[in-house]
């Protein structure tokens, strides 16, 4: 098996490098080729795997490739652990990947660094294989940290854009305070452990569960929730969770496909991921599973809401990323950690569809992403038209569609948590409901439906794009609508994470949600019957209402609510209080620190300073030497005198 | 082993510069093929070092002794452990990168250019090889001239402040160092290091010793405060001197704490360890904060180095509340860490001085302000400026994360917050290197400078390319670095835990 999984690894990783050091020799139809071989043998490969875990022909994988770093006891590896989480993971990132990499040959056809792109979302498959096949805590931070800097070069792919490259290095410094606490959290992992491969922390972490440390002095924390807290830090900054969200939409400055495949369907749910990956850490803390709870549902809710005052077509789709990371998150807090990997999956296919459908738009539309300025594109280019749709219904949960299963499912396992926040939660999940299905509705609306209020240029030059967009669209839409309703039961009831995940029975929400569950088809059904949907048909009616009927209604409803729609607008003010404070303040503090302590205190007081006293005191001792016979007569007699008064007052004290 | 492999190391280039220095200013050519020459025999010499030398044990090996000045016993002695080697074979491979870097940018003086850098190389490597408490004082002072030279000679416009502020702070420091080693030959009898090592000695000697051993070395190293010489040095020194000083100089200020204070005065160091451990923490986000501020390129990466150099001196002083709070593998991790982080900023630092050195050579400025856009001209050399970027932000994948990692998880042992502090590097060093790269290599051509500017040439891609490889090899597997050195840091460790009380 190990030649299998290096084999997923390293060939992407293979096709990167060549794509990246020969690019100019292998053009760019070699480019993409040898990529797309790359990442589809990869892709081939992690379903086989993922097929053998649903037979039940493969066994949990763990070993070491080789050793990083051995130091006494300490025994640093590369090596991997493919599970059934691992196996669902990998066959996500390969087969999004995939998609992305076709579609990129029609979205990046005129662009000149077509080859780089190519080794740059290659490269990124391998980082993202490397995360989630990991074995150990460093391997993972690898990962993590490889992922990150891919993402900082794609998202400033076009470096001429003072935006791009403003957005890659805001990406970048906050997903490292992200890292500062995940780091920190490994480092007290091996504090406690001793170790860091997976398999011998999560057999050990049981005994630990009462072990505790000192941060301040006289106050005692509990151990584990100390290490779930600052790991929980680490995907905070990786999945955008608030307040280090405020990259995500920023990132959104970079080439649309990777916007789908990394700040979407794969890299931002590494932080689901790990967490779910540390179940058995986080399931012995109370207290860290509260407050990721908060966080993911204050991420779900209020992020969302910005998304419904957005007009850029891409930044309301990450601000509905950014909202079901919360959902995710939510899960993850709530104990169920099978519900958001479940709607990590089902995301990542209706969420790169609705990218990509996004991105096939703003082909049409010759790069202008204002919904603003579109409208009325269903006639232009059907197929994107009706696979946005197919996106859109996923995403808000019709029941039936996958969306609805995963989505539903979190919802309900909220319902049933009884932990600090919860209560809190579900509402925030649940108005989620009516907040997604407005901001969806109306992207669809201003974009496909209603006046074409394009310039006659563009209008004339509409089409629908060609087949390497459209078919990844298509092969995005099946799953998007239908692998909820095959997979809900094995996943979330059936026990399928077994082993992988680890769940106190007492508190799984999941458990108790299985005893209603009587198949996927009643479990639809009963979803009509349910707040969510009803919450769903309210936004869809209300979309509806303003942006097919009454498009002058939008902006009275927005002069009425000004100060919300400002606060909105403004995105709570964020960026301009980590502007203010974190970016300029910070440097305002290193030229102060440099001028007053550097130049001022250490060079010109201390160091120039004393060469000045040197200097001084020679001056003075200069006067000494006066070359008059007397002057020195004068000295030599005081100095006698006080010698001998010395001699003699010590000589009597002495004797 | 049949042949005295050190001196060869050390005499070797030694010779070979005097050699360079006889061919004479009138042939340029040869000077520079001669100086490569060298530079590769003596990079060659280190196969047969790394080959022989027997990583299992913590012993001095290719020991070489004879009498040197008999009235005060000093010998000349030299040997080496794994914690020397390690720093010898980065010695000879920074100085051939050196003296092809010096290829076509040194046109004056070309013959004693080159020959400085040789007898530099030797005399660093000597500074790493000596056992003689004289001789390593006699290569350390020595040292310290042709790095005079070479920014005084070849140097920027306010060269003559920058040379005297660099001598004097280091002559300054070295001044206590010899009064330490002086001390513990009238106490002991022998200016052997390692019967210092046996020495025994009461507290309070050892903590003055600490202190004189502490200002020796930390202006070398150098730690705040005693650093506001090395960013005037760097910004002066040409090219190949910057090189130099960041990448093997710096270290032998680390190196000097492993060899001397540690196991001199392992209860000195241990009274007084709160005092490197607080002005390292600063020197990681003091300094790291200041480099923020930089508009000059070299400057900013003079900041930087300090701020790394941070991670070597806690991670070496801090193991005495790691064994108090932690566990004895933990202390030892840090050690290492501290000295994979030596090698690692010795790559990466090298890397960043060169880099800026090949947009020097083209545009005469070091101003950050000048450039913009280089990425659009010089699409290579952005490559690798990135790639070395990231190393120097600590990327895992590249030698730059090792040591950080390894310090930061075994400070975290000694006490939270100290790992908390280091870790704040993460965010600090990737803030002033990213931010350098936005406003240089990033972005639209800003002037006509930069939209004429050629990529780099085979020569130039052929010292970034070896770098690159040994930035990424050892980020990949440090495992056989860490081998190397393992038995000497243990006996190092079960020196600092016997103490001599």
């Amino acid at each position: 098996m190990e030649n299998i999984y290096l084999t997923i690894v390293l060939a992407p990783l293979f096709g990167a490098i060549v794509a990246g050091l020969f690019g100019r020799q292998i053009g760019r139809a070699g480019a993409h080729w040898i990529t797309i071989l790359g990442v589809g043998l990869s892709c081939v490969l992690s379903l086989n795997v993922l097929w053998q875990f649903i037979t039940g022909e493969a066994e949990v994988y763990n070993q070491t490739v080789y050793t990083w770093l051995a130091s006494g006891s300490f025994n640093f590896e590369v090596g991997f652990m493919v599970d059934t989480l691992t196996a669902v993971m990998m066959s996500v990132v390969t087969f999004v990947s995939l998609m992305v990499h076709i579609y990129t040959i029609g979205y990046m056809h005129d662009d000149p660094g077509y080859q780089r792109f190519f080794s740059y979302i290659a490269l990124f498959t391998f980082s993202m294989l490397m995360l989630v096949m990991a074995n150990n805590f460093v391997q993972l931070f690898f990962g993590w940290e490889a992922v990150g800097l891919v993402s900082y070069l794609l998202i400033g792919f076009w470096f001429k854009k003072e935006t791009a490259i403003f957005a890659n290095m805001k990406a970048f410094l906050v997903n490292r305070v992200g890292d500062l606490g995940f780091l920190l959290g490994i480092g007290c992992v091996l504090y406690f452990f001793g170790s860091l491969d997976y398999a011998t922390v999560f057999a050990a972490a049981p005994s630990h569960a009462n072990d505790t440390m000192t941060l301040f002095a006289g106050h005692e924390w509990s151990a584990m929730t100390v290490i779930c807290i600052l790991l929980f830090i680490g995907a905070m900054g990786k999945s955008a969770q608030a307040p280090l969200h405020v990259w995500l939409p920023d990132s959104m400055e970079g080439p649309t496909p990777i916007s789908a495949l990394i700040h979407a369907a794969t890299m931002v749910t590494a932080g689901i991921f790990m967490v779910a990956r540390m179940s058995p850490l986080f399931e012995l803390s109370e207290t860290a599973l509260s407050f990721v709870l908060v966080i993911g549902a204050t991420t779900a809710l209020f992020t969302g809401l910005i998304g419904i005052v957005q007009n850029d077509i891409k930044r309301v789709v990450a601000y509905s990323t950014l909202s079901q990371l919360g959902y995710m998150t939510v899960a993850l807090g709530a104990s169920a950690y099978s519900a958001a990997i479940f709607h990590l999956m089902t995301h990542a296919f209706f969420k790169a569809l609705l990218f990509l459908g996004a991105g096939s738009v703003i082909i049409a539309m010759h790069h202008k992403q204002d919904m603003r300025e579109m409208g009325g594109l269903k006639k232009y280019m059907p197929i994107t038209f009706i696979t946005a749709w197919i996106g859109t219904v996923a995403l808000v949960g019709v029941p039936f569609t996958s969306g609805f299963f995963s989505k539903d499912a979190i919802i309900e396992a909220v319902h049933h948590a009884s932990r600090a926040g919860s209560g809190y939660a579900y509402a925030c999940v649940l108005i989620g409901v009516l907040i997604t299905a407005l901001y969806s509705f109306r992207l669809l609306y201003l974009t496909f439906h209603g006046k074409e209020r394009m310039d006659e240029h563009t209008r004339s030059h509409l089409h629908e794009s060609p087949w390497v967009v459209t078919v990844p669209l298509v092969l995005l839409a099946i799953p998007s609508l239908f692998i909820g309703y095959f997979t809900v039961e094995p996943i979330l009831f059936g026990g399928f994470f077994d082993g992988a995940i680890v769940v106190n029975a007492a508190h799984d929400p999941l458990l108790a949600l299985g005893e209603d569950f009587h198949g996927p088809a009643a479990f639809a059904l009963h979803g009509f019957t349910q707040w969510p949907f009803f919450l769903l048909l309210t936004g869809f009616g209300l979309a509806t209402w303003i942006y097919m009927f009454r498009p002058d209604i939008a902006d009275t409803i927005k002069a009425r609510f000004k100060p919300i729609w400002t606060i909105l607008d403004k995105k709570y003010g964020f960026d301009e209080f980590n502007q203010a404070v974190f970016g300029r303040g910070t440097v305002f503090l290193g030229r102060f620190l440099s001028k007053h302590g550097d130049q001022q205190i250490i060079d010109g007081l201390v160091v120039n300073g004393s060469a000045r006293a040197v200097g001084w005191f020679s001056s003075v001792l200069r006067h000494v030497q006066s070359g008059y016979l007397y002057h020195y007569a004068f000295a030599t007699i005081l100095g006698l005198i006080a010698l001998v008064t010395a001699f003699v007052l010590m000589g009597r004290e002495g004797l | 082993m049949d042949y005295p492999l050190l001196s060869l190391l050390i005499f070797a280039p030694i010779v070979g510069g005097i050699v360079v220095l006889a061919a004479g200013e009138s042939r340029p050519g040869l000077a520079r093929w001669l100086a490569l020459l060298v530079s590769l025999i003596t990079m060659a010499l280190c196969i047969p070092l790394l080959q022989n030398f027997d990583s299992s044990t913590a012993q001095m090996q290719f020991v070489e002794r004879v009498m040197w000045i008999e009235t005060f016993d000093i010998h000349y002695f030299l040997g080496v452990d794994g914690i020397a080697v390690p720093l010898i074979v980065l010695t000879a491979f920074t100085s051939v990168l050196v003296v092809v870097a010096g290829w076509e940018v040194i046109q004056t003086r070309v013959s004693q250019y080159f020959a400085a850098f040789l007898i530099l190389e030797g005399l660093m490597i000597g500074v790493f090889a000596a056992l003689d408490a004289i001789l390593f004082y006699v290569f350390f002072e020595a040292m310290l001239l042709p790095m005079f030279l070479i920014i005084g000679m070849w140097g920027g416009p306010n060269r003559v402040y920058a040379t005297l502020k660099f001598f004097l702070y280091t002559f300054f420091g070295s001044v206590f160092l010899l009064i330490g080693l002086i001390y513990l030959y009238l106490e002991g009898g022998s200016f052997s290091i390692l019967d210092m090592h046996r020495l025994p000695l009461p507290l309070d000697a050892q903590i003055w010793l600490f202190f004189a051993f502490l200002i020796g070395f930390a202006v070398k190293v150098p730690m705040f405060p005693v650093h506001t010489w090395l960013p005037d040095a760097h910004v002066e020194a040409p090219t190949g001197g910057s090189v130099v000083l960041a990448a093997i100089m710096l270290k032998i200020g680390g190196y000097g704490f492993l060899r001397f204070s540690l196991p001199i005065v392992p209860d000195g160091s241990q009274a007084m360890d709160w005092v490197v451990i607080l002005l390292s923490l600063i020197a990681i986000v003091y300094i790291g904060l200041v480099a923020l501020a930089q508009a000059d390129m070299k400057k900013l990466i003079a900041y930087s180095s300090i701020s790394h150099m941070g991670f070597v001196t806690l991670g070496a002083f801090m193991v005495f509340q790691v064994l108090e709070n932690g566990t004895m593998e933990a202390a030892q991790l840090g050690l290492e860490g501290a000295m994979v982080q030596m090698i690692s900023h010795g790559f990466i630092s090298g890397a960043m001085f060169l880099c800026v050195g090949v947009l020097y050579d083209r545009m005469h400025s070091r101003m950050i302000g000048d450039y913009g856009g280089v990425a659009n001209t010089m699409p290579w050399f952005a490559a690798f400026a990135v790639l070395f970027s990231m190393a120097n932000a600590g990327l895992p994948g590249t030698s730059g994360f090792v040591g950080e990692f390894m310090v930061i998880v075994a400070s975290l042992q000694a006490n939270f917050w100290f790992a908390f502090t280091a870790a704040l590097t993460l965010i600090i060093g990737a803030a002033y290197t990213l931010w350098m790269v936005k406003r240089v290599i990033f972005g639209d051509v800003t002037n006509t400078n930069v939209a004429r500017l050629k990529d780099i040439n085979a020569r130039e891609a052929v010292i970034l390319s070896s770098l690159a490889i040994a930035v990424l090899a050892l980020g990949v597997y440090p495992d056989p670095l860490i081998d190397l050195m393992h038995a000497s840091v243990a006996h190092l460790l079960e020196q600092i835990q016997l103490g001599k009380l």
